[in-house]
Protein backbone atom coordinates (compact mmCIF):
# COMPACT_ATOMS: atom_id res chain seq x y z
CA UNK A 1 0.00 0.00 0.00
CA UNK A 2 2.72 2.56 -1.18
CA UNK A 3 1.40 6.00 0.39
CA UNK A 4 -0.85 4.67 2.85
CA UNK A 5 1.98 4.78 6.16
CA UNK A 6 2.00 8.65 5.91
CA UNK A 7 -1.84 9.29 6.05
CA UNK A 8 -3.52 9.78 9.42
CA UNK A 9 -5.81 7.71 10.95
CA UNK A 10 -9.43 7.40 9.66
CA UNK A 11 -10.66 9.36 12.32
CA UNK A 12 -8.63 12.80 11.43
CA UNK A 13 -9.21 12.14 7.52
CA UNK A 14 -12.93 12.03 7.83
CA UNK A 15 -13.16 15.13 10.17
CA UNK A 16 -10.46 17.01 8.50
CA UNK A 17 -12.29 16.13 4.89
CA UNK A 18 -16.01 16.99 6.80
CA UNK A 19 -14.24 20.34 7.58
CA UNK A 20 -13.17 21.28 4.07
CA UNK A 21 -9.42 20.81 4.70
CA UNK A 22 -8.41 21.16 0.86
CA UNK A 23 -4.73 19.62 1.70
CA UNK A 24 -6.16 16.44 3.13
CA UNK A 25 -7.87 16.23 0.35
CA UNK A 26 -5.46 16.56 -2.00
CA UNK A 27 -3.54 14.21 -0.06
CA UNK A 28 -5.56 10.72 -0.38
CA UNK A 29 -6.81 12.02 -4.07
CA UNK A 30 -2.75 11.82 -4.88
CA UNK A 31 -2.58 8.71 -2.77
CA UNK A 32 -5.56 6.61 -3.58
CA UNK A 33 -5.89 8.04 -7.48
CA UNK A 34 -3.25 5.44 -8.69
CA UNK A 35 -4.77 2.07 -7.79
CA UNK A 36 -8.19 3.69 -8.17
CA UNK A 37 -7.28 4.16 -11.67
CA UNK A 38 -5.51 0.31 -12.28
CA UNK A 39 -8.50 -0.95 -10.63
CA UNK A 40 -10.78 0.92 -12.99
CA UNK A 41 -9.55 -0.42 -15.85
CA UNK A 42 -10.63 -3.89 -15.02
CA UNK A 43 -14.01 -2.59 -15.52
CA UNK A 44 -14.13 -0.03 -18.40
CA UNK A 45 -12.77 -0.20 -22.05
CA UNK A 46 -10.43 3.03 -21.96
CA UNK A 47 -7.94 4.46 -20.21
CA UNK A 48 -10.61 8.15 -20.49
CA UNK A 49 -13.48 6.00 -18.82
CA UNK A 50 -10.98 4.76 -16.35
CA UNK A 51 -10.56 7.97 -15.60
CA UNK A 52 -14.10 9.35 -15.49
CA UNK A 53 -15.08 6.64 -13.36
CA UNK A 54 -12.19 7.53 -10.49
CA UNK A 55 -13.68 11.39 -11.38
CA UNK A 56 -17.03 10.65 -10.27
CA UNK A 57 -16.27 8.70 -7.42
CA UNK A 58 -14.50 11.19 -5.26
CA UNK A 59 -17.62 13.34 -7.14
CA UNK A 60 -19.59 10.82 -4.73
CA UNK A 61 -16.89 11.06 -2.01
CA UNK A 62 -17.17 14.58 -1.91
CA UNK A 63 -20.86 14.79 -1.43
CA UNK A 64 -21.09 12.03 0.64
CA UNK A 65 -18.32 12.43 2.99
CA UNK A 66 -21.06 13.27 5.84
CA UNK A 67 -22.48 10.30 5.45
CA UNK A 68 -19.91 8.03 5.83
CA UNK A 69 -19.78 5.43 9.10
CA UNK A 70 -16.96 4.19 9.62
CA UNK A 71 -18.08 0.58 9.47
CA UNK A 72 -15.65 -0.02 6.81
CA UNK A 73 -12.35 1.69 6.43
CA UNK A 74 -12.39 4.73 4.46
CA UNK A 75 -10.47 3.47 1.73
CA UNK A 76 -12.39 0.86 1.62
CA UNK A 77 -15.61 2.95 1.38
CA UNK A 78 -13.98 4.81 -1.44
CA UNK A 79 -12.92 1.78 -3.51
CA UNK A 80 -16.84 0.50 -2.94
CA UNK A 81 -17.80 3.53 -4.41
CA UNK A 82 -15.41 2.92 -7.33
CA UNK A 83 -16.33 -0.53 -8.10
CA UNK A 84 -19.63 0.32 -8.04
CA UNK A 85 -19.26 3.45 -10.43
CA UNK A 86 -16.77 1.60 -12.70
CA UNK A 87 -19.59 -1.33 -13.28
CA UNK A 88 -22.35 0.47 -14.10
CA UNK A 89 -20.20 2.21 -16.70
CA UNK A 90 -18.69 -0.48 -17.81
CA UNK A 91 -22.16 -2.28 -18.38
CA UNK A 92 -22.67 0.39 -20.02
CA UNK A 93 -19.95 0.09 -23.17
CA UNK A 94 -20.99 -3.82 -22.59
CA UNK A 95 -18.19 -4.77 -20.65
CA UNK A 96 -20.12 -6.53 -17.92
CA UNK A 97 -17.89 -8.36 -15.72
CA UNK A 98 -19.54 -11.29 -13.87
CA UNK A 99 -18.01 -11.67 -10.83
CA UNK A 100 -20.48 -14.20 -8.94
CA UNK A 101 -19.11 -17.17 -10.48
CA UNK A 102 -16.13 -18.54 -12.21
CA UNK A 103 -16.15 -19.32 -15.59
CA UNK A 104 -15.03 -22.43 -17.04
CA UNK A 105 -11.29 -21.42 -18.43
CA UNK A 106 -11.02 -20.16 -14.83
CA UNK A 107 -10.79 -23.80 -13.81
CA UNK A 108 -8.31 -25.65 -15.13
CA UNK A 109 -4.64 -25.93 -14.57
CA UNK A 110 -2.26 -23.12 -14.34
CA UNK A 111 0.53 -24.62 -15.22
CA UNK A 112 0.65 -26.32 -19.03
CA UNK A 113 0.22 -30.10 -18.66
CA UNK A 114 3.00 -30.87 -21.10
CA UNK A 115 5.37 -29.63 -18.22
CA UNK A 116 5.30 -32.57 -16.01
CA UNK A 117 6.57 -36.15 -16.35
CA UNK A 118 3.20 -37.70 -17.47
CA UNK A 119 1.66 -41.08 -15.44
CA UNK A 120 3.33 -44.25 -16.52
CA UNK A 121 6.91 -42.15 -16.69
CA UNK A 122 8.92 -42.33 -13.40
CA UNK A 123 7.71 -39.60 -11.03
CA UNK A 124 4.51 -38.51 -12.65
CA UNK A 125 3.06 -35.35 -12.04
CA UNK A 126 7.20 -34.02 -11.03
CA UNK A 127 8.80 -31.33 -13.92
CA UNK A 128 9.79 -32.86 -16.56
CA UNK A 129 13.34 -32.03 -17.78
CA UNK A 130 14.43 -29.35 -19.09
CA UNK A 131 10.43 -27.48 -17.93
CA UNK A 132 11.19 -26.87 -14.30
CA UNK A 133 11.30 -23.01 -12.85
CA UNK A 134 14.88 -21.22 -13.48
CA UNK A 135 16.24 -19.04 -11.43
CA UNK A 136 15.80 -15.44 -12.81
CA UNK A 137 18.68 -13.42 -13.63
CA UNK A 138 18.44 -10.68 -10.91
CA UNK A 139 19.72 -8.07 -13.22
CA UNK A 140 17.34 -8.43 -15.21
CA UNK A 141 14.44 -8.36 -12.61
CA UNK A 142 15.46 -5.01 -11.17
CA UNK A 143 15.40 -3.35 -14.76
CA UNK A 144 12.88 -1.04 -15.88
CA UNK A 145 12.06 -3.19 -18.88
CA UNK A 146 10.63 -6.12 -17.19
CA UNK A 147 8.90 -3.69 -14.85
CA UNK A 148 7.28 -2.71 -18.37
CA UNK A 149 6.28 -5.82 -19.13
CA UNK A 150 4.56 -6.59 -15.86
CA UNK A 151 2.47 -4.08 -16.17
CA UNK A 152 1.42 -5.08 -19.73
CA UNK A 153 0.97 -8.34 -18.45
CA UNK A 154 -1.62 -7.03 -16.17
CA UNK A 155 -3.28 -4.74 -18.81
CA UNK A 156 -3.71 -8.17 -20.89
CA UNK A 157 -5.66 -9.90 -17.93
CA UNK A 158 -8.94 -10.58 -18.51
CA UNK A 159 -10.66 -8.45 -16.15
CA UNK A 160 -11.85 -10.23 -13.28
CA UNK A 161 -8.16 -11.52 -12.75
CA UNK A 162 -7.03 -8.25 -13.01
CA UNK A 163 -9.23 -6.55 -10.60
CA UNK A 164 -8.78 -9.07 -7.70
CA UNK A 165 -4.56 -9.14 -8.63
CA UNK A 166 -4.87 -5.16 -8.31
CA UNK A 167 -6.91 -4.76 -5.31
CA UNK A 168 -4.48 -7.88 -3.39
CA UNK A 169 -0.95 -7.06 -4.79
CA UNK A 170 -0.93 -3.77 -6.53
CA UNK A 171 -3.48 -1.98 -3.91
CA UNK A 172 -2.24 -4.22 -0.89
CA UNK A 173 -6.18 -5.40 0.76
CA UNK A 174 -6.35 -8.59 2.29
CA UNK A 175 -8.11 -11.38 0.60
CA UNK A 176 -11.78 -10.45 3.23
CA UNK A 177 -12.09 -6.85 1.74
CA UNK A 178 -11.25 -7.78 -1.77
CA UNK A 179 -13.93 -10.36 -1.03
CA UNK A 180 -16.06 -8.04 0.42
CA UNK A 181 -15.62 -4.96 -2.42
CA UNK A 182 -15.91 -7.53 -4.97
CA UNK A 183 -18.59 -9.70 -3.80
CA UNK A 184 -16.56 -12.88 -4.70
CA UNK A 185 -16.23 -15.90 -2.40
CA UNK A 186 -12.75 -16.42 -0.92
CA UNK A 187 -12.34 -19.71 -2.79
CA UNK A 188 -13.11 -17.71 -5.97
CA UNK A 189 -11.04 -15.03 -5.09
CA UNK A 190 -8.03 -17.05 -4.49
CA UNK A 191 -9.14 -18.96 -8.21
CA UNK A 192 -8.84 -15.57 -9.52
CA UNK A 193 -5.75 -14.26 -7.57
CA UNK A 194 -3.39 -17.43 -8.33
CA UNK A 195 -4.04 -17.71 -12.03
CA UNK A 196 -3.38 -13.75 -12.26
CA UNK A 197 -0.16 -14.12 -10.49
CA UNK A 198 0.57 -17.50 -12.79
CA UNK A 199 0.17 -15.61 -15.57
CA UNK A 200 2.54 -12.77 -14.75
CA UNK A 201 4.94 -15.66 -13.87
CA UNK A 202 4.36 -17.28 -16.56
CA UNK A 203 5.24 -14.04 -18.82
CA UNK A 204 7.97 -13.14 -17.14
CA UNK A 205 9.66 -16.78 -17.08
CA UNK A 206 9.09 -16.36 -20.74
CA UNK A 207 10.51 -13.37 -21.30
CA UNK A 208 13.25 -14.06 -19.02
CA UNK A 209 13.98 -17.31 -21.05
CA UNK A 210 14.32 -15.07 -24.28
CA UNK A 211 16.76 -12.19 -23.05
CA UNK A 212 18.83 -14.21 -20.92
CA UNK A 213 20.00 -16.69 -23.86
CA UNK A 214 20.61 -13.41 -26.06
CA UNK A 215 22.48 -12.35 -22.80
CA UNK A 216 24.81 -14.41 -22.66
CA UNK A 217 25.39 -15.49 -26.45
CA UNK A 218 25.97 -11.09 -27.38
CA UNK A 219 28.00 -10.84 -23.93
CA UNK A 220 32.03 -9.66 -23.66
CA UNK A 221 33.18 -12.26 -22.73
CA UNK A 222 31.06 -14.59 -24.87
CA UNK A 223 32.56 -13.39 -28.00
CA UNK A 224 36.22 -13.94 -27.08
CA UNK B 1 2.33 -34.06 -3.13
CA UNK B 2 3.51 -33.88 -6.69
CA UNK B 3 4.80 -31.02 -8.34
CA UNK B 4 1.64 -30.34 -10.57
CA UNK B 5 -0.80 -29.73 -7.52
CA UNK B 6 1.97 -28.11 -5.69
CA UNK B 7 2.10 -25.12 -7.89
CA UNK B 8 -1.46 -24.89 -7.92
CA UNK B 9 -1.64 -24.40 -4.48
CA UNK B 10 1.16 -21.87 -4.05
CA UNK B 11 -1.48 -18.76 -3.78
CA UNK B 12 -3.78 -20.76 -0.47
CA UNK B 13 -0.59 -21.31 0.88
CA UNK B 14 0.79 -17.41 0.68
CA UNK B 15 -2.48 -16.89 2.21
CA UNK B 16 -2.39 -19.36 4.79
CA UNK B 17 -6.17 -20.87 3.72
CA UNK B 18 -4.86 -24.43 3.21
CA UNK B 19 -6.60 -27.15 5.99
CA UNK B 20 -3.67 -28.43 7.93
CA UNK B 21 -3.28 -31.74 6.45
CA UNK B 22 -2.82 -30.42 3.00
CA UNK B 23 -0.24 -27.56 4.45
CA UNK B 24 1.75 -30.55 6.05
CA UNK B 25 1.83 -32.10 2.59
CA UNK B 26 2.40 -28.74 0.65
CA UNK B 27 5.81 -28.29 3.66
CA UNK B 28 6.77 -31.80 2.84
CA UNK B 29 6.86 -31.19 -0.74
CA UNK B 30 8.48 -27.91 0.09
CA UNK B 31 11.78 -29.85 1.65
CA UNK B 32 12.10 -32.39 -1.38
CA UNK B 33 11.69 -30.27 -4.43
CA UNK B 34 14.07 -27.65 -5.12
CA UNK B 35 12.26 -26.91 -8.65
CA UNK B 36 8.86 -26.44 -6.59
CA UNK B 37 10.78 -24.18 -3.73
CA UNK B 38 12.12 -22.16 -7.07
CA UNK B 39 8.63 -21.43 -8.26
CA UNK B 40 7.56 -20.38 -4.51
CA UNK B 41 10.18 -17.95 -4.61
CA UNK B 42 8.78 -16.67 -8.42
CA UNK B 43 5.85 -16.73 -6.76
CA UNK B 44 6.89 -13.98 -4.58
CA UNK B 45 8.95 -12.29 -6.86
CA UNK B 46 6.14 -11.23 -8.83
CA UNK B 47 4.20 -10.22 -5.81
CA UNK B 48 6.71 -8.03 -4.90
CA UNK B 49 7.20 -6.43 -8.18
CA UNK B 50 3.59 -6.10 -8.86
CA UNK B 51 3.15 -3.80 -5.57
CA UNK B 52 6.24 -1.85 -6.79
CA UNK B 53 4.90 -0.73 -10.19
CA UNK B 54 4.80 2.66 -10.81
CA UNK B 55 1.08 4.15 -10.04
CA UNK B 56 -0.93 6.07 -12.47
CA UNK B 57 -1.99 9.08 -12.05
CA UNK B 58 -4.89 11.76 -12.87
CA UNK B 59 -4.47 14.42 -15.14
CA UNK B 60 -3.50 17.68 -13.86
CA UNK B 61 -7.09 18.86 -15.22
CA UNK B 62 -8.83 16.08 -13.43
CA UNK B 63 -7.28 16.22 -10.02
CA UNK B 64 -7.69 20.37 -10.29
CA UNK B 65 -11.47 20.27 -11.30
CA UNK B 66 -11.36 17.58 -8.31
CA UNK B 67 -9.69 20.42 -5.95
CA UNK B 68 -11.80 22.37 -7.05
CA UNK B 69 -15.07 20.14 -6.42
CA UNK B 70 -14.04 19.66 -3.27
CA UNK B 71 -13.49 23.35 -2.50
CA UNK B 72 -16.94 24.51 -3.73
CA UNK B 73 -18.95 21.47 -2.19
CA UNK B 74 -17.04 21.32 1.53
CA UNK B 75 -17.01 25.19 1.85
CA UNK B 76 -20.09 26.34 0.40
ZN1 LIG C 1 7.96 -30.17 -6.89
Amino acid sequence: MAGARELPPDEVLVRRLRDGDEETFALVLDTWSGGMLRLAMSFVSTKASAEEAVQDTWLAVIRGIGDFEGRSSLKTWVYRILVRTAKTRGSKESRTVPFASLQPEEEGPTVDAARFRPPGERYPGHWAVGQEPRPWPEDYVLRGEVRELIAEALDELPPRLRAVVTLRDVAGYGSEEVCSMLEISPGNQRVLLHRARAFLRRKLEHYLSGVHDVAVGGDERGLR
Amino acid sequence: MNCDEFVELVTAFLDGAMDEPTELRFLTHLTVCDDCEMCLEQFKQIIAMVGELPEASLTVETRDQLRGAFRALRRG
